[in-house]
């Protein structure tokens, strides 16, 4: 859709804003309404109406197929990390009680909300990275005939 | 003055359903099932569900729609005559007429299970049912003690990372696993005979 004038410019002023209210909706997931989930499906709706306005090449040069391929395991494995992590540190499975430090603690979120901070995260990146790969999987197939 | 808001949505969502079952352009349906999505979104704003309406939004009424319009321009664009049956129908050892009534049984079978089983549920708003009374007193009060000196404002997430933290964690496998298993479908699945043929076309390999 790169040669109607009016659709590649209009994209290219929204996908930033796209982009940015997906990270708002990350990391602000535990104050607002929000989360991994609705912040994962937001990121890759950018990426893909990148990828419907300048064609499946150039979303594919932004967020290249092995990486994303790579983030898909990668998020759930955060997830599952914080839990393992806390059991490390003595707690429960998934007990973020246990999860506290002393650096910067006016600032950097620690205990409870460290621990929703970081798998919240990795839902993020899972939600956003089996999105981008379902439309590349998609997108990428000709009619046969 | 909420009823000048509910009301219209409502019709709408009705109108939309029933326009997506009818209509026999499927570029024009999948357009309509994303109308839907979009409806349904506000709907969920309305009864104070942001997160909901955010994911409806964005994968309904977004990633779904674009996914469905993925598919038919690898499909045919119109769906077949409705109701309209060949000879060679009514030739087969199986006729349509058993057909539709096995379906209709199966059908309304699997209805009155499910409204039996909505039989046992507590009444709407009801305040004795087990979603008001446990935890005691509640999510919302008991999340921000527990939540740390700080508290965490948004009770939601509080629920769904922590409280629920197991279901959320198994969630995101199943997203994982669905990821997984559309690329082990959908990716370089053409069959080793098809892509002799794509290289020979191309006048690389000859046969």
């Amino acid at each position: 859709m790169i040669e109607f004038p009016i659709i590649r410019v209009v994209s290219k002023f929204m996908i930033p804003y796209i982009l940015l209210f997906a990270l708002y909706v990350q990391f602000h997931g535990d104050f607002g309404p929000g989360g991994g989930f609705q912040a994962g499906v937001i990121f890759a709706s950018a990426i893909i109406l990148y990828g419907l306005v300048y064609g499946l090449p150039a979303a594919k040069h932004v967020a290249p197929e092995w990486l994303v391929e790579k983030l898909i395991a990668m998020g759930l494995l955060i997830y599952a990390g914080t839990g393992f992590a806390c059991v490390a540190l003595g707690g429960n499975f998934l007990d973020y009680d246990v999860l506290d430090h002393h650096v910067l603690s006016g600032i950097l979120p620690h205990q409870q909300h460290l621990g929703i901070f970081a798998v919240e995260l990795g839902v993020g990146i899972t939600v956003t990275s089996v999105m981008i790969m379902i439309y590349y999987a998609f997108s990428g197939r000709e009619r046969r005939v | 003055m909420m009823d000048f808001i509910v009301i219209p949505i409502l019709a709408l969502l009705v109108v939309t359903a029933v326009t997506v079952a009818r209509i026999r352009n499927l570029w024009a349906a999948v357009m309509f099932t994303g109308i839907y999505s979009f409806l349904s979104a506000s709907w969920m704003l309305i009864l104070d569900a942001p997160d909901v309406a955010f994911t409806e939004a964005a994968v309904g009424a977004g990633i779904a729609t674009i996914l469905m319009l993925a598919t038919l321009s690898l499909v045919p664009r119109k769906t077949g005559k409705i109701g309209v049956l060949s000879d060679d129908d009514f030739r087969s050892k199986n006729p349509p007429t058993r057909r539709v009534v096995g379906s209709l049984v199966v059908v309304i079978g699997t209805g009155a299970m499910l409204i039996y089983g909505t039989l046992d549920m507590p009444l709407f708003e009801a305040t004795d049912s087990a979603i008001q009374t446990y935890p005691d007193p509640s999510f919302v009060e008991k999340s921000q003690a527990e939540m740390g000196e700080h508290g965490l404002p948004n009770v939601v997430t509080a629920v769904l990372a922590s409280y629920r933290g197991y279901d959320t964690l198994g969630e995101t496998a199943v997203i994982f696993t669905a990821g997984i298993a559309v690329l082990l479908i959908l990716r370089k699945s053409l069959p080793s005979d098809e892509l002799n043929s794509i290289e020979t076309q191309n006048g690389e390999v000859t046969r």
